[in-house]
């Protein structure tokens, strides 16, 4: 994983304004053609993601999250609008392997060992077998599965599986990471440790991360940057910068700060729900 | 063809099925079919026995006598299992392997080009398989024709064949192998076309992340996910390729192999002779279809196989 632009030393913090957003989305829409009428998944979405942001999508089941991750991901194909990732289009950006996405459900491929999952990626970007074993090493340490590389995924619980496909997404280093309810099968505890994991991990390496949740406590301790979302038309109808410091440890969910920010989360999804009776 | 063939299955298979505690139902249904083989020998030759009755004016006889005589024809209608048995005991014991006399000689001859013939009709299917699942136009295009190639009677192909490759020179294992190949192309190419698009969209959708190459996406996801669809098309067509080759050997004058045994075996009226050959070729069938079985239980045990 060479090709991914990396940001250049004398560029300095990466959140200073003037650098080249790691997303940016103006008035974006999306309509499916079904057969009886047509589904407005995204309706004039605006959005600026800065690189080193942490940001979480939150919001009703249907309101649109997978489908705005999936246009990012060049998966899906806006039908309004225009986006930016990394300054070009999402398509060029995908060709660069700019990013690392992790689906809602693992899609471990049942022939291959966890290991090999997890070099998949690596083996298609030609790395060397060492340099493969390696980084598989490390990545499974890193999701606490070091025992499991040459288990295949169906001697896996749902939770493990998708740490298995975090680490794989992991395993390519990528500066912009997509994650699509990464823990949303997972228990409390390994959920609360992944989470100060994955923090730790954003902050050393200054990633983009842009992650999916339903859940509110998950999204604020994470996020620099919390998106609320509300479906039919699916839309984001609030953007909060939480106040919260960059070095947090899960303490900070006991602080008033921490309440605050979680309760305009909640009024905001209220809010959408309240829309959605008329 | 394949009930027999299921009486002669491969013993490793059936060792592992004894193991396994289904013993019982397969020997049963050997049972049964022995029963209904020696049943039907005394019905089928009973005609003909009482007219070599009438002819030697015979009066009275047992019912043991009758039914003895039904099982001791030199041509009888259809030959009792231990005629048979005796016969392949005599045709493959009773002579040198390397004699022209010996059944497994023939076995040999018509096992080669059947082989052959598998093997250039799996790449010729897998080949076909991979170019319709990735040029959609090509599926409007070949598939009725893939499809037509198989409406056409074998018997009235397979002499064509013969002729027009022994004009150019080709005679012997070539020309069989073809006709075996032309049979098995078939179900391998229609399993493929079902397994190579078998990934679920979500995993192609990965391997769209990781930019992978076409070629990429068939090697590392759609080769993959089609073996399971592959090994059931490659049971289908090594039985059909074993039959392509004895219908290669009928039009060329029946030198070698099962098909020259059968035919020789109708000139003369030697139906012992004929059922001991198709009892060759169906165990012939079996064996492949026993080892493509457990290649089938490797592959899939390397492969993480909840077996
Ligand atoms: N391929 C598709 N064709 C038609 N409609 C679709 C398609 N994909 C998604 N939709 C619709 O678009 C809307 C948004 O779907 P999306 O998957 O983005 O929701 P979500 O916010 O991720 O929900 P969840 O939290 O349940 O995962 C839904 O109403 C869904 O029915
Ligand atoms: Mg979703």
């Amino acid at each position: 994983m060479t090709t991914v632009p990396q940001p250049r030393p004398e560029d300095g913090n990466s959140l200073k304004p003037g650098c080249i957003p790691a997303v940016e989305v103006k008035d974006l829409s999306l309509v499916f053609q079904t057969a009886d009428a047509p589904v407005h998944a995204l309706s004039h979405v605006d959005l600026t993601i800065e690189k080193g942001e942490f940001v979480s999508f939150i919001g009703p089941s249907g309101c649109g999250k997978t489908t705005l991750l999936r246009v990012i991901a060049d998966l899906q194909q806006a039908t309004g609008g225009t986006i930016e990732v990394n300054g070009t289009s999402p398509q060029a950006a995908r060709l660069d392997r700019a990013y690392g996405y992790v689906f809602q459900s693992p899609a471990l491929f049942p022939w291959r060992t966890v290991e090999r999952n997890i070099t998949l990626p690596l083996e298609i970007m030609g790395l060397t077998k060492t340099e493969q074993k390696a980084r598989a090493k490390r990545v499974l340490e890193l999701v606490n599965l070091s025992g499991f590389a040459r288990k295949f995924p169906w001697q896996l619980s749902g939770g493990m599986q998708q740490r298995v496909s975090i680490a794989r997404a992991l395993s390519f280093d990528p500066n912009l990471l997509l994650m699509d309810e990464p823990f949303g099968a997972l228990d409390e505890i390994i959920r609360d440790h992944l989470n100060e994991q994955l923090l730790d991990l954003w902050r050393r390496t200054e990633k983009t991360l842009v992650f999916v949740t339903h859940s509110i406590p998950e999204a604020v301790f994470l996020s620099t940057k919390i998106v609320v979302m509300s479906p039919r038309p699916g839309r984001i109808i609030d953007i909060i910068e939480s106040s919260l410091p960059r070095d947090r440890t899960l303490d900070i969910r006991e602080t008033p700060e921490f309440a605050e920010i979680a309760h305009r989360v909640r009024e905001g999804l209220k809010a959408g729900h309240s829309y959605d009776d008329h | 063809m394949t009930t027999t063939s299921a009486i002669f299955a491969f013993p490793a298979d059936l060792i592992r099925r004894a193991a396994r505690g289904t013993a019982l139902p397969v020997a049963t249904i050997l049972l049964l079919a022995l029963t209904l083989w020696y049943a039907g020998t005394v019905f089928l030759n009973a005609a003909v026995v009482t007219d070599q009755y009438q002819r030697d004016r015979k009066t009275s006889w047992t019912t043991e006598e009758f039914i003895a005589d039904t099982m001791s024809m030199e041509r009888p209608v259809l030959p009792a299992p231990h005629q048979v048995a005796a016969e392949l005991e005599k045709s493959i014991f009773g002579v040198r392997l390397t004699s022209k006399r010996n059944l497994l000689y023939h076995a040999w001859v018509t096992f080669s080009a059947a082989f052959l013939g598998f093997g250039f009709g799996n790449l010729l299917g897998i080949a076909l398989a991979i170019a319709i699942v990735h040029l959609k136009s090509l599926e409007r295009a070949l598939l009725p024709w893939v499809i037509a190639s198989q409406t056409v009677p074998t018997l009235a192909i397979a002499p064509m064949i013969i002729v027009v490759l022994g004009s150019i020179g080709f005679v012997g294992l070539l020309p069989k192998a073809l006709i075996s190949t032309y049979l098995c192309f078939f179900p391998v190419t229609i399993g493929m076309v079902k397994g190579l698009s078998s990934p679920e969209p979500i995993q192609l959708d990965l391997l769209r992340t990781y930019s992978a190459s076409e070629v990429q996406t068939l090697r590392y996801l759609r080769l993959p996910a089609s073996l399971s669809f592959l090994f059931p098309s490659m049971k289908v067509a090594v039985a059909l390729a074993i039959v392509g080759a004895i219908v290669g050997e009928l039009p060329t004058g029946a030198q070698a192999g099962l098909g020259a045994r059968l035919l020789a075996g109708s000139y003369y009226g030697q139906t012992v002779q004929i059922w001991s050959a198709l009892v060759a070729a169906s165990v012939l069938s079996g064996a492949s279809v026993g080892l493509i079985d457990l290649g089938e239980r490797w592959l899939d045990r390397r492969l993480g196989g909840q077996r």
